[in-house]
């Protein structure tokens, strides 16, 4: 298990790569990754991403070592970056590893919905009008209750 | 105790931390001693319902107790992904 809060930009071929040559015994490997998407009416020039320094970590450590129980992973890796990014810029990548397909595609969403309203990071968004916090979303929210 | 500020309640108090000494039993009790300090503060704390906390780096919820914690960081719900 691997969880990296980091400001700097991770090469996904090769994270990916490394993650799934290392289980023998994994039958299925999951990858997501998120992209700093442009907005459709008001270009975005960049993305600033704010933490909170040991609290991500643990936060992202607690949700990853829940999902390899309830998952039954052999291995799970969460990556998300903080820091000024621009559109197209890979910002956050889990990987998860279960011997079926089922449980690393469920891991996956579970630690997805986690990330999103669970792990103390804030999104703003920056554009020629100005810039502005990203606001949270119901739905984000509600999604945690399936789990 | 350190109390910290994320986002754009960092912006609206005007800093990123400062040390409290309090005899604030909970949370609630804080943010009541906090508004009363300045209108930065008010206007940050104006709305419980778009805040989030966290005690000793952990979710907690307004009414949690005081007793004993080194941190507290309040923020608005968070946007990761």
């Amino acid at each position: 298990m691997r969880v990296s809060v980091q400001q700097e930009a991770f090469d996904l071929g090769a994270v990916s790569a490394e993650f799934a040559g290392g289980h023998k015994d994994m039958g299925a490997i999951v990858t997501f990754t998120g992209i700093v998407r442009d907005l459709p009416d008001d270009p975005l020039q960049a993305m600033e991403i704010e933490h909170y320094p040991g609290m991500t970590e643990a936060a992202l450590r607690g949700m990853a070592e829940h999902a390899m129980t309830r998952f039954s992973l052999g291995d799970a890796l969460v990556i998300h970056r903080y820091g000024t990014l621009v559109p197209g810029e890979m910002i956050m990548m889990v990987a998860t590893a279960a011997r079926h397909r089922k449980d690393a595609f469920e891991a996956a969403e579970f630690l997805m919905d986690y990330l999103k309203s669970r792990a103390p990071f804030w999104k703003r968004e920056i554009t020629a009008n100005g810039s502005e916090w990203v606001a949270s979303k119901d739905e984000d929210e509600n999604a945690l209750s399936r789990w | 105790m350190d109390v910290l500020y994320f986002a754009w309640v960092r912006e609206r108090i005007g800093l990123p931390r400062e040390h409290i000494v309090t005899q604030a039993a909970t949370v609630a009790d804080l943010v009541a001693e906090l508004r009363a300090r300045e209108d930065r503060y008010d206007l940050a704390f104006s709305d419980l319902s778009s805040l989030r906390v966290a005690v000793d780096q952990e979710l907690a919820d307004f009414d949690a107790p005081l007793a004993g914690v080194r941190e507290v960081a309040f923020f608005p719900p968070m946007t990761g992904g």
